[in-house]
């Protein structure tokens, strides 16, 4: 076994399963998290609460030290993460409701600030002669090195309580995604539902700092969301969809970071969501770029097929090199152009249904019926068999041609 | 305020200056369209741009860094656009997955390759080296006279100055058509405005801005001049020249205040070290911001008296 499938199936050590249950965990929890942000449309929000942690981490390692403690502790710095990033998200939300600032602005106001300020406490902390300083830059971009019993479980056990919430506040959370007006309107209250949703996400956060770092972190709040709308329109199956996908990029992505060297896991583990994106960006059914590709192409052949069988019920001469195969490959019409039984027999049919369609939009002032009409959907779909036989009888018998 | 001064402040105070400027500049007009984290994704997808420059060229010269950035911020800009039309998904989703995993892809080839020899990490770029970029040569005042003495500024300075005299030259140039195309794009296409072509050339300046200043300043600057500043003058007031001028003010005050508290206040404080300039610059654009919220006489949506809740 080579070191890759090792590290996947738990075997590579004792760290390297601990940090592969965790970022499984933590990925399954930011997805189906992440999706609900997604579906209300304010994906970048989390962008803002990640970046808000950092102040925290810097002012909980200072108050630690203060304390007489080396500063160590990551449920200190966790909690101390939390409340900064708690106010980053209150502001951003202030800042919207209280100013003419559109949320674009808030969240990038707020990102950079908080984030300044971190940056300033850190090199604060770098000036300080106590404390073990070591390490708080790894909440930049995360680190697994040295990940203890305890941060791990904290990751697994974050993780799990994350999804349960999710789960049990997945119907107002769908219903204020998707229309807060109605949302409100039932009687759900909006903003509360609001701050759980970011307080889901806030959670998720804090919880990856250690693994994934706070740059990174978004990463997985968005992309198993926008890669798992790909394979439904169902709110709920995206929800667990970007749950398992997240899961899934978190779990490979530690195998892959543990299997060599120099390969930092958060940013494997968003690459790994980054190429889940990508396949299913390309080959989705139905939303992906090859399937929508093939349904152009279905509905060009419809299209050309109708225009050349009808041109062949008039007897008109056809140039168009596509209308042409397209005939020529349905057996419609011979190599030389000239209509088969069954071309002929298919050219009367659409020749009818085109004037049914007529008669109909004659009889017929209901245009939610009459404005079906697009040429290509069969009149059969529309109206009832005795309706199609009343146009029938308003077309009348057949009328040879030169006289009565 | 003498030689020392000269020597190791008044050239990171110019070229915060100038970044502030440059970035600001652009930034009222991204505010307006509502596309003000474009300079967040930018300043992201930088990194990747440089180390796969170093990694062609083998050195940390500044013109292919700049090439480098400059490519991988167009090439951002171009997979946002793509993503976003091929996958119908709303811009600031696009906009996440692509700069998220431009920069993921960064942070790898960085701890792939050697890069242990030249100076050049993530912190690195977040941060810049705004206290590094003195003028040692300088001994006073006297020496903004002396040509040996000017020659060896810091070549950051030439260049940020030259690349914020550009976009000031530019937002005047094409000031009509921004101005229509920002408020009422509807009418700005109806009177025969290329819109989008305006668009694009409003995200390149951006970009250009953010890529010249990340070497110097770092990109914690980049992003917070873009935002900071313009919402600050736009809750100021409703014309757009004054909220301009506004933001210019608003960029300049961050700058000098930010580096002259990191430099001189944990000293006044009695601390022995000064503190990040870039991370200073940006919570005193905060702090600005936060006022500007709380008293801007423009503050209320249009319709609700100011201060009111929104409807």
């Amino acid at each position: 076994m080579g070191p890759f499938l090792e590290a996947l199936s738990f075997q590579a050590g004792y760290n390297a399963a601990l940090v592969a249950i965790g970022a499984a965990l933590l990925g399954f929890a930011a997805g189906a998290g992440g999706s609900f942000l997604f579906l209300r449309k304010r994906a970048l929000v989390s962008d803002a609460v990640a970046h808000a942690t950092l102040p925290g981490v810097g002012i909980a390692f200072i108050i630690m030290v203060a304390l007489g403690g080396d500063g160590r502790s990551l449920w200190g710095l966790l909690i101390g993460s939390a409340v900064s990033a708690w106010i980053g998200l209150l502001a951003v939300e202030w800042m919207v409701r209280r100013t003419r600032l559109s949320e674009d602005a808030a969240i990038g106001a707020i990102l950079s600030v908080f984030f300044g300020l971190g940056i300033v406490l850190l090199t604060i902390i770098q000036g300080m002669s106590r404390g073990r300083q070591a390490g708080l830059e790894d909440f930049l971009l995360g680190s697994t090195a040295g990940m203890l019993f305890q941060d791990a479980v904290l990751i697994a056990g974050g993780g799990a309580l994350v999804v349960v919430a999710i789960w049990l506040l997945r119907r107002p959370m769908t219903l204020v995604a998707f229309d807060p007006a109605f949302a409100a309107a039932r009687g759900v209250n909006v903003r509360r539902v609001d701050l759980a949703m970011m307080g889901l996400v806030l959670a998720v956060t804090v919880i990856g700092l250690k693994l994934v770092g706070l740059i990174l972190i978004v990463a997985l709040l968005i992309i198993p969301p926008v890669t798992a709308r790909f394979w439904s329109e169902r709110a709920e199956t995206v929800v667990w969809t970007a749950g398992c996908i997240g899961a899934v990029s978190g779990w490979v992505g530690a195998a892959l970071s543990a299997s060599a060297p120099a390969l930092p896991t958060g940013p494997i583990i968003v690459l790994v969501a980054a190429g889940l994106f990508a396949l299913s960006l390309l080959f989705a059914p139905a939303r992906g770029v090859a399937a929508s590709l093939m349904a152009r192409r279905a509905f060009q052949r419809r299209v050309h097929r109708r225009q050349g069988l009808l041109a062949l019920s008039r007897a008109e001469p056809i140039h168009d090199p596509l209308t042409l195969r397209i005939l020529r490959r349905e057996d419609l019409i011979r190599p030389d152009g000239v209509a088969t039984d069954t071309g002929r027999a298919a050219a009367a049919k659409v020749a009818r249904d085109e004037r049914r369609w007529s008669i109909a939009r004659q009889l017929h002032h209901d245009t939610a019926l009459t404005g079906r009409y697009d040429g290509l959907t069969p009149i059969e779909q529309v109206f009832t068999p005795d309706e199609i036989t009343h146009f029938d009888a308003a077309i009348g018998g057949p009328n040879l041609a030169g006289g009565t | 305020m003498g030689a020392e001064f000269v020597q190791f402040s008044l050239t990171p105070i110019l070229i915060g200056i100038f970044a502030a400027i440059a970035c600001a500049l652009p930034g009222n007009f991204l505010i307006l369209r509502r596309q003000a984290l474009i300079g967040d994704a930018i300043s992201h997808v930088v990194l990747p741009g440089i180390v796969v420059a170093f990694l062609v060229t083998g050195t940390i010269a500044t013109g292919p860094m700049l090439l480098g950035a400059a490519g991988a911020a167009l090439v951002a800009v171009v997979l946002i656009e793509t993503v976003r039309r091929l996958g119908k998904i709303e811009p600031g989703a696009a906009m996440g997955v692509v700069f998220t995993a431009l920069f993921a892809g960064g942070v790898l080839l960085l701890e792939q390759s050697d890069t242990s020899s030249v100076h050049l990490d993530v912190e690195h770029a977040l941060m810049g080296n705004l206290e590094q970029l003195i003028w040692l040569r300088a001994d006073g005042w006297g020496s903004l006279v002396d040509p040996v003495a000017l020659a060896a500024l810091p070549p950051e300075l030439p260049r940020m100055a030259i690349v914020a005299v550009i976009i000031m030259v530019l937002t005047v140039l094409f000031w009509r058509p921004l101005k229509l195309t920002s408020f009422d794009e509807g009418f700005a296409r109806a009177i025969g405005l290329p819109v989008n072509l305006i668009a694009l050339g409003l995200v390149a300046t951006a970009a250009a801005a953010a890529v010249a200043a990340f070497d110097a300043v770092g990109s914690i600057i980049v992003i917070a001049m873009f935002i900071c500043p313009p919402a600050a003058a736009r809750l100021m007031t409703n014309r757009l020249s004054t909220q301009v001028a506004w933001s210019i003010a608003f960029a300049v005050l961050s700058a000098v205040l930010g580096y002259v508290l990191a430099g001189y206040g944990p000293i006044w404080l009695g601390a022995a070290s000064s503190v990040s300039a870039a991370g200073m610059v940006a919570a005193v654009s905060g702090v600005i911001l936060l006022l500007a919220c709380l008293f801007g006489p423009a503050r209320g949506r249009v319709g609700v008296a100011a201060g009111g809740e929104a409807p």
